[in-house]
């Protein structure tokens, strides 16, 4: 039996922010830093974190697909938001995983993402296996990293099967104490070493030589690599690399560098995510990753995906809104502390029994389906809304059910980390009612009627403890 | 079916603090403010009053929880004094519970009073309150306007009435009661405003404005009622009377189900009915001289005057423009300036309603005064009109 790749989803934020807005900002102290003003990067709104950036590649790998048979979950960053809180046990309760399956969070390097994904082609495990590489990066104001940095997350289903979209050959690496860059503990920015000695010292010696070691034990010439790419190091770090390994440049997998940024433990996941949406059956793909030696693994494809309503890297990308805001852009990544006023004060504790009790009600977002009068709704009282049958609900799944907004506003009152907060009724098809908070608006606003998605976001951040509240929000579909 | 309460009690003594900005004082001021005058008026001993029901709303920038605040303030010494919290609609609350003991003979007179003192946050708006430790999870906090500016989008679309439609006649909604409210010494804001400046007003929450929504005030209002008996034998004559006082809560229908369409309030619909019902009007646009509604925002008076019968549905704004509602027209609502010109401190507005109501059913209200009033009803809505509470009561002349 083979194993490899079932099934993958992709999510980058849906703002885009311009790097030549970034290069104006600091063009006052650091004029040389319009050089790097060139195209855009993914920038999460104030409300989206590894968690919820997770959560949505993670759905977009299982639509349509049964949940029951997935036997581990592992979560791959170096950003994730909680340092002692499975990451992995939030995002797989929001993706209505078994809580028998086994939940891990993968961390520690952007070589988590591949690392991930290797131990689950390697494992012993009998079902089915996600892996999802997530990271938001956080770079100093005006470093380069400020640019080069994005964020967005990538999902694989692993497991075994004849029918695999890609089969899994092999991997193979190095683990050596060549520090591109670190971010020790507790600290909010990476510190990064020079370029030159990154590429010619790091890059340009260790990865070639991890790859070819993998392609000699597979037998298989890097001639037939038909798609290549790597995660990590400076831009243009893979065509070096390509060179020096015989990999012809139009091999070379786009860098997402240009519309994304380096997302760090997802890099490799949404270059290998982008070889599978491009692969034709028989080529061999091989991604790697440079971080403290380098990981690296080849993939044959398979039969290739069918038409789905899978979003993938490339809906993904399709899906933009156009940034300029600089002030915006530390806002929401916390640079700046900005004047909310007096009603940004409240309180936003979260009682944890509640939240524990209601767990699948609000991660989850599971309503209820009344067993008398068949009425869906939400949240899961005791009594149902509609015929007030009591105890008489069973669970009802309601994120990847078609809704739209029955009323809105455009609310400038309220305190929102990104006004106006809009805010509506969201009626979903099947009868179900909501007051939701409705995200990612963009130009084209809401009305009665808009189509919408649900997607889980930050609810509220508390500012005092830091459990950040998530919920689910209604975001327009465009 | 019950009797109901109809010409069971009695309005011997009303009084009403000056709204607005109360920098000078706190609810124990402004408590003590309305109960001297209700006091006055009554020409009762204070020890007469054998229970009093006290309605506040946001407990941490009010006076606190319980009872305690209010038996201080007015040094009410051993009488049962209870706290009643019923959001927007406390106010009201608190006259029914001091109307039901007398109705049931509990007591003999009873003190219905209410206070709040928004002005101690140090913004402007209501503040936002925990809704408990479920809904804080998952419900999101809109403000007070974004609520109810969703009846404009729910309107607009079942009526279809076109965006700028609709904005003028909201606009007409608050300058009718801005007209209104420069007549009246006790109101917050006493300046009357142009459609223009209406109309051009920064936006708060899509379609209302800044003048679509009612001002932020501190204010106390008071009432002592006793029977009817009691009344005539204190020497009381043209006594007023309580006609109906009725309540409706949300299930969570409206909220939960596809069952409303976003143009009406449900709550107002439920507790209109029966409170005509209790009182015995059969034709509420022609039976009732004044009508004081909850005008949060501009658009929810709009729609209040369907969900009440006086207009006909999908007709309000268009009876706002003909002036149906002002003053001269052929129902005046907001006589006083309404909660557009008062301000909405919470648990006051109810009874500061019914004020209205005494003081133009006794002939005493000056320059607002109208002719020959006979039945007056006053409607509050808390909460959000897809989930919220509404409480009508409705008062006038004893035999009408």
């Amino acid at each position: 039996m083979q194993i490899g790749i079932k099934s993958f989803g992709a999510y980058l934020p849906a703002r885009r922010m311009s790097r030549a807005a970034i290069a104006d900002a600091h063009a006052w102290a650091f004029p040389s830093l319009k050089s790097l003003g060139k195209g855009e990067k993914t920038l999460c709104g104030w409300d989206e974190d590894v968690i919820t950036m997770a959560v949505e590649a993670g759905r977009d790998c299982l639509r349509g697909m049964e949940r029951s048979t997935i036997s581990a979950f592992d979560l791959a960053s170096t950003t994730a938001p909680f340092a002692d809180l499975q990451n992995a046990v939030l995002a797989g309760y929001a993706l209505r995983l078994p809580a028998g399956a086994k939940y891990t969070d993968f961390g520690g390097s952007t070589r988590a993402g591949l690392s991930a994904l290797v131990r689950a082609c390697d494992g012993g495990d009998r079902g089915d296996r996600l892996v999802v590489a997530a990271d938001k990066r956080n770079a100093k104001p005006a470093s380069i990293q400020e640019f080069l940095y994005g964020a967005g997350a990538g999902a694989l289903l692993v497991g075994e099967g004849s029918n695999l979209l890609a089969v899994f050959l092999g991997s193979d690496g190095i683990s050596v104490p060549f520090i591109d860059h670190f971010r020790s503990a507790g600290e909010k920015f990476d510190y990064s070493w020079e370029e030159r000695w990154v590429r010619d010292e790091g890059i340009a010696k260790i990865v070639p030589k991890t790859v070819t070691a993998l392609l000699t034990r597979l037998g298989i010439g890097s001639e037939r690599v038909r798609h290549f790419g790597l995660a990590g190091g400076p831009v243009g770090s893979d065509k070096l690399v390509a060179k020096g390994l015989s990999i012809a440049p139009e091999h070379i997998l786009p860098d997402l560098q240009g519309q994304v940024g380096d997302t760090g433990a997802a890099q490799p996941t949404l270059l290998l995510i982008e070889a599978l949406e491009r692969a034709s059956a028989g080529d061999v793909i091989v991604i790697a990753s440079f971080s403290q030696g380098c990981e690296v693994v080849a993939f044959e494809m398979g039969e290739p995906p069918g038409a789905s309503s899978r979003r993938g890297l490339a809906g993904s990308l399709a899906n933009r809104i156009a940034e300029t805001s600089y002030l915006k852009m530390l806002s929401f990544e916390g640079h700046i502390d900005l004047d909310w006023g007096m009603r940004a004060e409240n309180d936003q504790k979260t009682a944890l029994t509640q939240f524990y009790r209601s767990a699948d009600q609000i991660l989850g977002f599971v309503g209820g389906r009344c067993g008398k009068c068949e009425a869906v709704q939400f949240p899961r009282m005791p009594a149902c809304v509609n015929c007030g049958a009591v105890d008489a609900q069973s669970p009802y799944p309601l994120a990847d059910e078609p809704a739209k907004v029955a009323t809105s506003t455009a609310d400038w009152l309220q305190y929102s980390l990104s006004p106006p907060f809009y805010v509506g009724l969201v009626q979903f098809d099947v009868g179900a009612r909501i007051l939701m908070e409705i995200v990612d608006v963009g130009p084209g606003g809401v009305d009665v009627g808009t189509p919408l998605a649900m997607c889980l976001r930050i609810k509220e951040r508390d500012r005092l403890r830091h459990f950040d509240r998530y919920f689910w929000k209604a975001v327009p579909i465009r | 079916m019950a009797r109901g309460i109809k010409d069971k009690v009695a309005i011997i003594g009303m009084g009403c603090s000056k709204f607005g900005e109360r920098w000078d004082c706190g609810s124990e001021q402004l408590l003590t403010e309305a109960f001297t005058e209700a006091l006055a008026d009554s020409g009762l001993e204070k020890k007469r009053i054998e229970a009093a029901w006290f309605g506040s709303c946001l407990d941490r920038i009010n006076v606190g929880n319980s009872a305690i605040p209010l038996s201080t303030a007015l040094r009410l010494e051993g009488i049962p004094v209870s706290r009643v919290e019923n959001m927007c609609a406390t106010g009201t609350e608190a006259l029914r519970g001091a109307a039901y003991a007398v109705a049931a003979g509990a007591v003999d007179i009873a003190l219905a009073i209410g206070v709040e003192k928004l002005k101690d946050t140090g913004y402007g708006g209501l503040p936002a309150a925990t809704k408990g430790t479920l809904n804080d999870l998952w419900m999101p906090y809109g403000s007070a306007p974004a609520g109810f500016a969703q009846l404009a989008a729910g309107y607009r679309a079942k009526y279809n009435v076109s965006k700028e439609d609709l904005k003028k006649a909201i606009a007409r909604v608050s300058w009718k009661s801005h007209q209104n409210g420069a007549k009246n010494e006790k109101a917050h804001l006493r300046k009357a405003v142009s459609m223009e400046t209406i109309m051009n007003a920064p936006m708060i929450a899509e379609p209302l404005g800044v003048f679509d929504c009612c001002g932020v005030s501190d204010g106390a209002a008071c009432a002592i009622v006793t029977t009817p008996e009691i009344a005539r034998s204190l020497g009381k004559k043209d006594l007023i009377t309580i006609k109906a006082i009725q309540l409706s809560a949300s299930a969570g229908r409206e909220q939960g189900t596809n069952q409303w369409d976003g143009s009406y309030v449900q709550n107002t619909r439920t507790a209109a009915r029966a409170a005509y019902r209790e009182a015995g009007i059969k034709h509420p646009r022609e039976e009732l001289s004044a009508i004081e509604v909850h005008d949060c925002f501009s658009i929810t008076e709009l729609v209040t005057m369907e969900d009440l019968g006086v207009s006909d549905d999908g007709r309000a704004w268009k009876d706002v423009m003909d002036g149906v509602f002002d003053a001269d027209g052929e129902l005046p609502c907001q006589i006083d300036g309404g909660l557009k010109c008062f301000g909405h401190p919470i648990g006051a507005s109810g009874l500061r309603m019914v004020y209205e109501h005494y003081l133009q059913l006794q002939g005493r209200a000056g320059q607002r005064q109208l002719k020959d009033p006979q039945l007056g009803l006053s409607h509050n809505l808390g909460g959000v009109p897809y989930n919220g509470v509404c409480a009508i009561s409705i008062v006038g002349l004893e035999g009408r």
